[in-house]
């Protein structure tokens, strides 16, 4: 809302510095956003031509003798509209305006021009910046005081209020000052209504019938015969600029006025275009149309709310009027709304047919219908007063929404509870009383109880009440304290826990975390399929996507990494390690999605950064697995390793994470094809994809110590020969299953001819352990001759000559 | 017999001053006092000497042996000081060679910044709770006092599931308030709780919108909490995120689901509340919006507002960073460009 300084002192002293005025609403809910200075022009004064001489040397320049009240200047002029007598806006030498031209500011000299002096300059508005126009001078209008500064006349500041939802009342000039008044403790000066009325009544002239009350609860207006369209004076197209709006005609500007005024949006009818002289605010039927004033026709929905005559719609309620009843040129008699219609409606109307309005605007927000009849009384004599004609009496009034409000019954004890404030019952009073509240002290000491003004109708509460009361005294007077009662016992989520520990350890191992849109598009998921098919499961949908990138719930974090992958290879050469800690979600019928946590890693490129000793090696799907099972061992879960069938991974490079028997996660070489469509051709990729929310139970599990052996273990190196099929796990598993053995790790893996096209060589270190005696070479020898023939039995194979 | 321990003492001690090489010392040692040298043939020798002579004779010799034992170990230390100069000055490396490269990994810059959050509001007894982010109107909207409607909607443009949950629709979640009526079924007061994570809004990407950012909400319910009890709890949140000194405000403002409303500002840390183009002028930067849970909220979440009141508050986490930092676009966080995220 923009609200000009000018025209709230009208209503209201402003006393203070603007800078503070503004500092003082913001804390008191109506924020500034911006503070705009209409003018401030220096050395520019009003005054008046006293007499246009030819200029001796050219024929299209005058001498032109200005009074300026104490005194008269001679300047040389060449505007076609000097006429003895206009009141116009005088630059002194040395003022600063804009050069027509150029645009630019340019300070003013004193000149001859073609031989005479002149010393000053008669502006045309574009010299002031006011408007485009520089063919002429600008004329002022005639009571412009002559003397007086231009700045002080025409100049003006400009608030630009950042107006929350509840308080429609402040989308107006008075509503703002009421705020003023309260903040600076005074009282406001209304606008006197009166105008003549004609004999006849309005009545007699105009039925209004109101068939949907729960859409318009209130129906006023009145009737204007004999106006004449023109444009409306000066300031008050001045005013309406500054707040923002476009001068239009007398009486579509008088509306405008007033609702900008009072917070009341109205509407003038011509009133011979009503057929049969009857106004009906009934819903709109189905397939009804109607011409918007913008001239755009609008399908309306039965659920719409119109007003109409005894043929058709003539507006849109509160949205916006038809273009089949709208004042022109040639209407002389005006018939005039002031009505007040149901928020939820307005809202929905305005929003299904894409146009908010600065009535609708209003009247979402819930203003009151007590507006009504001052609004179309102020409006009504402003109209006779600017564009002439006479009313008829009376007004219409068909108000079926009629609601008492009953007083707020509050103690002032309690609202000091409540903001943990010691403010004595004075000032709370004070605070409420200053912003129109009818505050009567109750039976007991500290209970009030509190009449709200009708313009106040967000204050339905006592705690309403308590804020109105702390915005007055202001914020500033409520202490800090902390949370001074006992402390809740702490439940913490073990999933944030099992996070943070995956997102540490990740971080430990080299990987940058990211964090990716929750919403991909179906084309990034079918890229995760080498035959381009949906994943399954089928993500959700979004009714209103913005664009189809961003269309469905991520069912999997892996499409956003490949495209985080494909992003940075154009930059980056060295090694990319990339994971993401985040939710996809998956549909559950009936019911909202399940969110699963999921993490997501990917590693590309070279395993060591590129410098003067590494290793030129790339990553393999060792690198991908040593991650995991690092990560596992972080957690201390114990995951076995199977076979997988993961359509985004290469087929024979990926296994599936089991613990305890569930599958909750799968690790691997990107599949090629997959990589292609990510745009990825340089390198291999390597992924894990674990769901958090199934690991989650078994990471629970209460870990014990192991006391550290106290006897020497015996270590024995194992180089056995098996066929290529047998895999380490197998053998591994079979040495695991011996007693006294302890750490077993692989040291060597060969294929080559030594050994035979078919087999291959795993060498093993076995640390053999007792924990409670030292062991023999013999007692190792037996178990390591078992586990020789065990492996032979099993798989064949021999000791590596 | 003197005469030749001082011969010999000098002889020892030149040879000693001359040796360069370690392995020498080892010679000399073997030499001067080792079992077969002059030195000890001499002490051995003393008992043929006539007992006057044997005392002067074997004080000087004992004197002597201790002394060339230090003038050696003087000696060994002094080469093992020269000898590690020279070894790294002849078959030194090059120190200023870079390091073998440890591979950095790093938490995304709004983790960080959660965690820093989550870590004051932790002290201060509240806890961290999970909350969906796929929500049902009711949590999101109407609970909170946005009925259909409502012009508060229009601020928060909504991004809709094309599925009914058993025919009540769905949407993400625009703000993270959505948890609040949630911890309140679920909890028992004293409530003190904070949930933390992703949003929502049907808005166009550009410097300053996102279609999806990261918000904090936090909410105390209890027997007579009050409104300072608020403030004193977001400006101590404050003073230890920003600094003892940075300038705070607190104002009135409105939210549905509050009453009555606040919102709290710090002073700009460009302009240091003057006035420049980062605040728009106006020499604050809004951090979070604040209130007392409206009674009619606290009713729904299972508490008669005439015993119960609380406060809740909510704060958007990307300007945080953004405005330490000074990063200018918040785009830049979902980019995954690890030019960016490498910074942090």
């Amino acid at each position: 809302m923009r609200v000009s300084i000018k025209w709230l002192k009208e209503y209201v002293a402003i006393n203070l510095p603007l800078s503070d005025l503004a500092h003082r609403l913001a804390m008191a809910g109506l924020e500034v956003k911006t503070i705009e200075d209409i003018g401030g022009w220096e050395n520019v004064v009003i005054g008046q031509i006293t007499r246009v001489d030819p200029h001796p040397n050219a024929d299209r320049l005058h001498l032109v003798k200005v009074g300026l009240g104490k005194e008269q200047q001679t300047v040389v002029c060449g505007a076609p509209n000097l006429r003895v007598g206009d009141k116009v806006a005088f630059a002194y030498v040395g003022a600063e305006l804009i050069d027509p031209q150029s645009g630019e500011t340019i300070r003013l000299k004193s000149a001859k021009i073609r031989g005479v002096a002149s010393s000053g300059m008669i502006c045309s508005e574009k010299e002031l910046g006011i408007s485009e126009s520089y063919e002429g001078i600008m004329v002022l209008p005639d009571e412009a005081p002559v003397g007086t500064s231009l700045d002080d006349y025409l100049g003006d500041t400009v608030f630009d209020l950042e107006v929350t939802p509840n308080r429609a009342d402040c989308l107006s000039i008075i509503g703002v000052a009421r705020e003023i008044a309260a903040l600076t403790r005074q009282g406001i000066r209304l606008p006197q209504v009166s105008y003549e009325e004609v004999a006849s009544t309005i009545e007699q002239q105009v039925a209004v019938t109101i068939d949907a009350p729960d859409l318009g609860p209130r129906y006023c207006a009145s009737l204007i015969q004999g106006v004449k369209i023109a444009p409306s004076p000066r300031w008050m197209q001045q005013r309406l600029l500054a707040c923002g709006m476009r001068p239009i005609n007398n009486v579509v500007d008088v509306t405008n006025y007033v609702m900008l005024e009072y917070g009341q949006p109205l509407h003038a009818f011509d009133s011979p275009k009503i057929k049969g002289s009857q106004i009906i605010v009934r819903r709109a039927g189905s397939g009804e149309a109607i011409v918007s004033l913008d001239g755009v026709e609008r399908m309306l929905a039965s659920n719409m709310l119109v007003i109409a005559d005894k043929e058709r719609a003539v507006a849109i309620a509160g949205v916006m009027g038809g273009a089949n009843s709208e004042v022109s040129q040639e209407t002389t008699s005006v018939l005039l709304e002031a009505a007040n219609f149901n928020p939820v409606s307005i809202h929905y109307t305005a929003r299904s047919l894409l146009l908010p309005s600065e009535a609708s605007m209003r009247f979402e927000r819930g203003i009151s219908p007590e507006l009504t009849i001052p609004a179309l009384r102020r409006a009504t004599e402003l109209i006779i007063k600017l564009a002439g004609g006479k009313a008829a009496k009376g007004i219409i009034d068909v108000y079926p929404g009629r609601k008492e409000r009953s007083p707020i019954l509050t103690s002032t004890e309690g609202i000091n509870q409540f903001l943990g404030t010691g403010f004595s019952q004075d000032q709370i009073i004070g605070a409420l009383t200053l912003l129109g509240f009818e505050v009567e002290v109750a039976d007991s000491a500290s209970e009030v109880r509190v009449t709200i003004p009708y313009w106040r109708g967000d204050i339905q509460q006592a705690v309403d009440l308590a804020e109105e009361v702390a915005r007055i005294i202001g914020y500033d007077e409520i202490p800090q304290t902390l949370l001074s009662k006992s402390l809740p016992r702490q439940n913490p989520e073990p999933i944030a826990a099992l996070k943070e520990k995956v997102g540490r350890s990740l971080t430990g191992f080299g990987f940058q975390e990211v964090i990716t849109y929750s919403l991909v598009g179906l084309e990034a998921l079918k890229r995760l399929s080498p035959d381009s098919h949906a994943l399954k499961p089928l993500p959700l949908r979004l009714a209103n996507p913005m664009t189809t990138e961003q269309e469905y719930l991520r069912p999997n974090l892996r499409a956003n990494l490949l495209v985080a992958l494909a992003g940075n290879r154009k930059h980056e050469e060295g090694s990319i390690r990339l994971f993401e800690l985040g939710k996809v979600y998956l549909p559950r019928q009936n019911d909202l999605p399940e969110e699963r946590e999921v993490v997501c890693g990917i590693l590309s490129g070279p395993r060591f950064e590129r410098s003067w000793q590494a290793q030129d090696e790339s990553f393999d799907f060792f690198d991908v697995k040593g991650v995991v099972e690092g990560l596992l061992t972080k957690l201390d879960v114990e995951a076995s390793l199977e076979e997988a069938q993961d359509e985004s991974l290469h087929p024979t490079k990926q296994v599936a994470i089991v613990l305890a028997g569930s599958r909750v996660g799968v690790l691997g070489e990107v599949h090629p094809q997959v990589l292609k469509a990510f745009d990825i051709t340089d390198d291999a990729a390597y992924l894990f994809e674990i769901d958090l929310t199934s690991l989650l139970p078994l990471t629970l599990g209460q870990k014990m110590f192991q006391p550290i052996p106290r006897f020497p273990a015996t270590i024995r190196d194992i180089a056995l020969v098996v066929g290529a099929e047998v895999t380490h796990q197998q053998v591994l598993d079979i040495i695991k299953g011996f007693p006294l053995v302890g750490k077993v790790s692989l040291f060597d893996v060969y294929t080559g001819e030594q050994i035979g096209g078919s087999k291959k060589s795993l060498a093993y270190r076995i640390a053999f352990q007792s924990l409670t005696y030292t062991l023999t070479d013999e007692e190792v020898d037996k178990v390591q001759e078992q586990i020789l023939s065990k492996l032979a039995k099993e798989f064949g194979a021999t000791l590596r000559a | 017999m003197l005469a030749q321990l001082e011969q010999l003492k000098q002889k020892a001690l030149w040879e000693l001053e001359n040796i360069k090489d370690a392995r020498e010392v080892e010679s000399w040692r073997v030499c001067y006092l080792g079992r077969k040298s002059e030195l000890t043939k001499i002490l051995r020798s003393l008992t043929i000497l006539p007992l006057e002579e044997r005392k002067t004779v074997g004080a000087y010799a004992n004197e002597l042996k201790s002394s060339l034992e230090n003038n050696l170990d003087e000696r060994k230390k002094t080469l093992e000081k020269v000898q590690l100069t020279t070894i790294t000055r002849v078959a030194g490396i090059d120190i200023t060679l870079p390091g073998r490269p440890i591979p950095i990994g790093r938490l995304h810059p709004i983790t960080q910044t959660l965690k820093e959050i989550f870590d004051i509001f932790i002290s201060m007894g509240f806890q961290v709770v999970e909350a969906p982010e796929v929500e049902l109107d009711y949590y999101n909207f109407e609970g909170l006092n946005i009925p259909e409607e409502h012009p508060a909607r229009d601020s928060m443009a909504t991004l809709w599931v094309d599925y009914k949950a058993g025919g009540r629709p769905i949407l993400l979640r625009t703000h993270t308030t959505a948890a609040d009526l949630r911890i309140m079924e679920k909890l028992k007061p004293p409530i003190r709780a904070i949930n933390a994570g992703k949003v929502y809004r049907y808005e166009a990407s550009d410097a300053t919108h996102s279609p999806m950012f990261h918000q904090l909400d936090g909410l105390a319910v209890d027997v007579g909490i009050t409104m300072a009890d608020l403030k004193g709890t977001l400006y101590e949140f404050a003073r230890r995120f920003f600094g003892e000194d940075r300038k705070l405000r607190f104002r009135c403002d409105y939210f549905p689901f509050v009453e009555p409303g606040a919102e709290m500002a710090v002073a700009c840390s460009v302009c240091q509340g003057s006035g420049c183009r980062l605040c728009g002028n106006s020499g604050w930067i809004e951090i979070l919006g604040a209130g007392m849970v409206h009674p009619r909220v606290l009713e729904r979440g299972g508490y008669d507002p005439e015993v119960y009141s609380g406060f809740a508050f909510g704060m958007g986490i990307e300007r945080l960073p953004m405005l330490r930092y000074g990063i200018d676009d918040i785009r830049l966080f979902f980019g995954s460009d690890l030019r960016f995220l490498r910074q942090f």
